[in-house]
């Protein structure tokens, strides 16, 4: 592997962020480094953003919630002058593979939903202060912010150029998060959206781009003080105390295969695939949340979360010719339940809200993966609560039936809990099961009927929890078969039809990002207009327009 | 028939555009005038206000007789819309667009890569006058506070005239970036000017003498570039600005060159050889020459500021779209396009400055600021030839554009002014030497005492050689109103 992108940092290595903190509010400085480039090539001008930029800010975001639950709020705000943030470099886009432009989008709309959700889930809220020019995916940072002031000192602006100047769009939830969630007229919008220098002081609050513009001469004033405000009227406890997110435990095989503490990553070039195996709890659950807390990244339910979210962002950008996921487990289902009642009985707690608010994230995020994502129930796993999600979040999933002749493992079972009916929504808001059964949600009220039985494969199969059982005699030719067939599909129809199956139901501001305006972006970056030798994006920068084909498509 | 060299005095607004029967932007025009008569009443001490100052008014747009002399009072000054005579069947000189008919309506393409262009050109013209507006409390004579107040008043001229193209060009959109060239002001901490160099005070004479003759000029280098363009009513009224704007370069020009002429003659009359006698040059009263040399380096290099990245999309955009032309441009023999073209620029490898081809399209502002230099070395120059006349063994110099920058590869690196990568150390050290210190500030502030007798001047300058319209050297240039 030629360069190895990394996931884990902590902020003795950011060179772009910065954080204050003050007591209930901490302070956010982007401050990037011009020359901190993930690649060589382009210069982070202008507080502009690569995916380097963004692994640290999902950094910092990650152990605000973690490691400091005492802040409230958060304020952004750039550390430069007269540049509040640029938007992802275009040099960079310019520069970069269809599928790295791709991956980059959506880690970034992952990061900025993420933070986002902080007020609702954490109680943390974000709030964007805006000073100087605040562009493309600069004024998409502050769209995914609770909150956004803009100075009033005439000049500043927020703006969505990427239509007019690059011929691409604002693909970081910006076209969608102007309508859905700021709510700005659409023929407004559509304006807004046209002119590169965007719109400055009192209109952009009538037009709704902002909440709150403020004189230029009292404008820290202003901020520190709805700071203050917003943390003073935030319902969550004060002087909570954080844990720590030590360096997850990782190693690196030769063949590319992982090996994390309860995660296991092995990998078949040939074949095409990676099979992630987790391992349940070896230890019983922590007796209480002292206890728990007292374990911090350690403990079992929070360090298999970590783990597993380091494996998917890794195959994701480091593993792109694996086009299949297989995920297994092994361990005992009644242990991880136990570890998941904790957090399910205590929701009032900090850390065990934490930890169930993550376990969500990181199954949105396996949903996400564009890969064929495959589950192999085998004798000895432990598909229950949190894990069993994962059988809903695959495109298929298999289950050893009755005995193995030489397996002398457990007998494979689903086992159901209560988690799996309400804490880990999917992006379109509905629980997996729902999801699954929108055509018949009475199946639902069933399924909860059976929580915390060990539901064995002709009963899991009867439920339709698993696609398939099979027993001794088909299993191994089946499961061969189907993931020699998969690996033989085009990989550019498989992610098509398997992003259309996975999100059944209602569409949310969520799903309409990851699903209408990503893959209309994805359409542009593919097309000349924006991406041939002739099109705005490669010719950014050298004075000369894009040539455009005219014909409307 | 309408008039189009002679200005029309038959609305409040003198113009040679007819304004009388363009009934939409006179009407725009007389909305913003009463903002524009309180912006000019609040900036500048009232009592320079109310006294009678003997200026040129444009009467026309022909060069040989565009303006009159005569006392009038500041805020009674007839600002006006002055475009220069269309020429006919003029083409797009540059760009993709080159050779195609220029643009007499605003291309809708273009429309806000041309409104940004000259709000920014617009905000930096009050901006010098509200830098400057305190410098009459000190001038030095009635002359040069007559040439200050020529500056401004046109300064305040050009204003109209970006205005009015708003006004006439961009609608709506137009008129609130009309407004907001009112709102903004230099070092306010509300809304301050678009561009850095113009928030810093005017803190003295020698600086606004520096100032007209280094940041005036980079003004001029972007009219000639805007005079380019192939949107024809931006080029006309730059052409117009253009003839205006020589006015200021004099003015820095001979302010320098007269403040030279008096060190050096006070340095004779007293025996002193040595430029470096610094403390017995001072001791007589007069600026000693290295730090003039501190001054220079000091405007030369905030000006080169001005002039952007070296590498730029924006200028390249703009050249490419015919909204900006190069200095000269249907001077150069190329094709216009530069599609292929590549031009050397400064850059930094591995710490030392270097010269390295680029794509000319790109290096278009790093051209105009070439141009920029060679076209300020002609009054360095001249300056020269002064101390040479009085025997002084010392030389002005440009310092190497890689020293004190705060903008482009150089920005924030310890370079001298010969252009040599220098330690830390070596460049704390040098400072004082290169840059004018506190203490030069307090000697200059020193020396800033009126003088507002008719024909008496400041120790520190010399008289003009000649007077403004040929008036005699005690000719009273300002009827003070001392109420």
């Amino acid at each position: 592997m030629t360069h190895r992108i990394d996931f884990q940092t902590d902020p003795s290595r950011y060179r772009h962020w910065r954080v204050e903190y003050d007591g209930e509010i901490a302070n956010l400085y982007m401050d990037v480094d011009e020359q901190g480039g993930l690649f060589p090539g382009y210069e982070l001008k202008l507080n502009s953003y690569d995916l380097g930029v963004d692994i640290e800010l999902a950094d910092v975001v990650q152990r605000m919630r973690f490691e400091h639950p005492e802040v409230k709020v958060v304020v952004m705000q750039s550390a430069k002058d007269r540049v509040f943030c640029a938007g992802a470099n275009i040099r960079m886009l310019g520069g970069a593979s269809h599928a790295h432009k791709v991956n980059f989008c959506k880690f970034t709309n992952e990061t900025r939903n993420t933070f986002e959700a902080a007020e609702a889930d954490s109680g943390q809220k974000y709030i964007a202060a805006v000073k100087g020019a605040c562009a493309g995916g600069g004024y998409e940072l502050a769209l995914a912010c609770n909150y956004i002031l803009l100075t009033n000192d005439s000049s500043s602006s927020v703006a969505l150029p990427e239509v007019p100047l690059l011929a691409v769009l604002p693909g970081t939830g910006g076209l969608t998060r102007v309508t859905d969630k700021r709510k700005v007229r659409r023929d407004l919008a559509d304006v807004f959206c046209s002119v590169e220098e965007g719109v400055k002081g009192q209109r952009a609050v009538d037009w709704r781009l902002v909440d709150e513009i403020a004189p230029n001469s009292k404008f820290d004033e202003v901020v520190q003080e709805r700071a203050r405000e917003f943390a003073a009227a935030s319902a969550k406890p004060s002087n909570l105390t954080g844990i720590e997110l030590t360096p997850l435990d990782r190693r690196f095989a030769e063949d590319g295969s992982l090996t994390y503490s309860a995660v296991e990553v092995s990998i078949d070039r040939a074949g095409g695939r990676a099979t992630l195996t987790i391992t349940g709890p070896s230890d019983p659950a922590p007796a209480s949340v002292a206890e728990l807390q007292w374990q911090g990244a350690q403990a079992w339910i929070l360090r298999a979360a970590r783990e597993l979210d380091d494996a998917i962002l890794h195959l994701r950008l480091n593993e792109r010719q694996i086009g299949t996921l297989v995920f297994q487990t092994q361990g005992d289902p009644t242990a991880v339940l136990a570890h998941e009642a904790l957090l399910l009985a205590n929701r009032d707690h900090w850390l065990a809200n934490e930890i169930l608010h993550y376990w969500k994230r990181v199954l949105k995020r396996v949903d996400m993966t564009s890969r064929s994502l495959v589950a192999i129930v085998e004798h000895g796993s432990c598909f229950a609560g949190p894990l069993a999600e994962l059988l809903w979040a695959v495109d298929r999933s298999y289950m050893m039936l009755d005995e193995f002749e030489g397996d002398n493992r457990p007998l494979a079972a689903v086992t159901l809990s209560e988690g799996n009916f309400g804490p880990y929504p999917m992006g379109n808001d509905l629980t997996r099961l729902q999801t699954r059964f929108l055509g018949a949600p009475e199946t639902v009220d069933t399924l909860r009927g059976h929580v915390g039985k060990a539901l064995e494969a002709a009963e899991a199969e009867e439920l339709g929890l698993v696609t398939y059982a099979y027993d001794d005699i088909d299993w191994e030719d089946e499961v061969r078969i189907f993931l020699e067939e998969r690996a033989s599909f085009s990989p550019d129809a498989m992610t098509g039809m398997e992003a259309n199956l996975r999100f059944a139901g209602p569409e949310t501001m969520e799903t309409r990002i990851f699903g209408r305006l990503t893959a209309w972006q994805n359409w542009i970056f593919q097309r000349p207009n924006a991406v041939g030798p002739d099109g705005a994006l490669q010719r950014y920068g050298t004075g000369v327009r894009g040539d455009y084909n005219m014909e409307r498509v | 028939m309408l008039d189009l060299i002679n200005v029309s005095y038959d609305t409040q607004i003198p113009n040679n555009v007819g304004l009388s029967q363009d009934k939409k932007v006179l009407k725009a025009l007389e909305k913003w005038h009463p903002g524009y008569i309180n912006w000019w009443n609040d900036l500048i001490p009232q009592n320079f206000q109310q006294s009678m100052v003997y200026l040129r008014t444009a009467v026309s747009v022909d060069p040989k007789g565009w303006a009159k002399f005569d006392y009038v009072k500041m805020p009674e000054y007839r600002w006006g819309v002055l475009l220069a005579p269309q020429v006919e069947n003029r083409t797009i000189p540059c760009g993709e667009h080159y050779g195609q008919p220029a643009w007499q309506e605003v291309p809708g393409e273009y429309r806000n890569l041309l409104k940004r262009l000259i709000v920014i050109q617009g905000d930096t013209e009050p901006a010098s006058v509200e830098q400057q507006r305190l410098l009459a409390l000190t001038a030095p004579s009635l002359y040069d506070m007559r040439n200050l107040f020529q500056v401004n008043v046109e300064e305040g001229r050009h204003l109209w005239a970006m205005v009015y193209l708003l006004h006439k060009y961009f609608g709506r959109d137009g008129r609130e970036e009309a407004d907001d060239l009112l709102r903004r002001q230099s070092g306010s901490e509300e809304a301050p000017r678009m561009l850095g160099a113009f928030n810093e005070e005017t803190p003295d004479w020698l600086s606004f003498f520096m100032f007209t003759y280094f940041t005036d000029r980079d003004g001029k280098m972007q009219l000639e570039s805007l005079a380019q363009s192939g949107f024809d009513p931006l080029s006309r009224t730059c052409r117009f600005m253009l003839t205006e704007e020589a006015h200021h370069m004099f003015v820095g020009e001979t302010g320098v060159g007269r403040t030279i002429e008096r060190t050096c003659q006070v340095m004779k009359e007293n025996g002193i050889d040595d430029p470096f006698d610094v403390d017995r040059i001072r001791g007589l009263g007069v600026i000693d020459l290295p730090l003039i040399q501190k001054k220079l380096n000091l405007h030369y290099t905030l000006s080169l500021d001005l002039f952007g990245q070296e590498v730029s999309t924006n200028a390249a955009n703009a050249f490419n779209a015919g909204i900006k032309g190069r200095y000269m441009e249907a001077r150069i023999t190329d094709d216009h396009q530069l599609q292929s073209d590549t031009y050397v620029v400064w850059d930094l490898v591995d710490g030392k400055a270097v010269q390295k081809e680029v794509p000319a399209l790109t290096a278009i502002n790093m051209r105009l600021r070439d141009d920029y230099t060679k076209d300020a070395a002609g009054g360095v120059g001249r300056w020269n030839k002064i101390i040479e006349k009085h025997g002084i063994d010392f030389e002005l110099k440009l310092p190497h554009e890689a020293f004190h920058r705060k903008i482009g590869v150089f920005a924030n690196l310890p370079f001298d002014p010969e252009g040599k990568v220098v330690t830390g150390a070596e460049y704390d050290k040098g400072l004082p030497e290169w840059l004018p210190t506190h203490a030069d500030g307090d000697y200059i502030q020193s020396l800033m005492k009126p003088c507002y007798e008719a024909g008496q001047y400041a120790r520190w300058i010399a008289p003009p050689k000649v007077g403004i319209d040929n008036k005699p050297g005690d000719f009273e240039y300002v009827k003070l109103h001392m109420a």
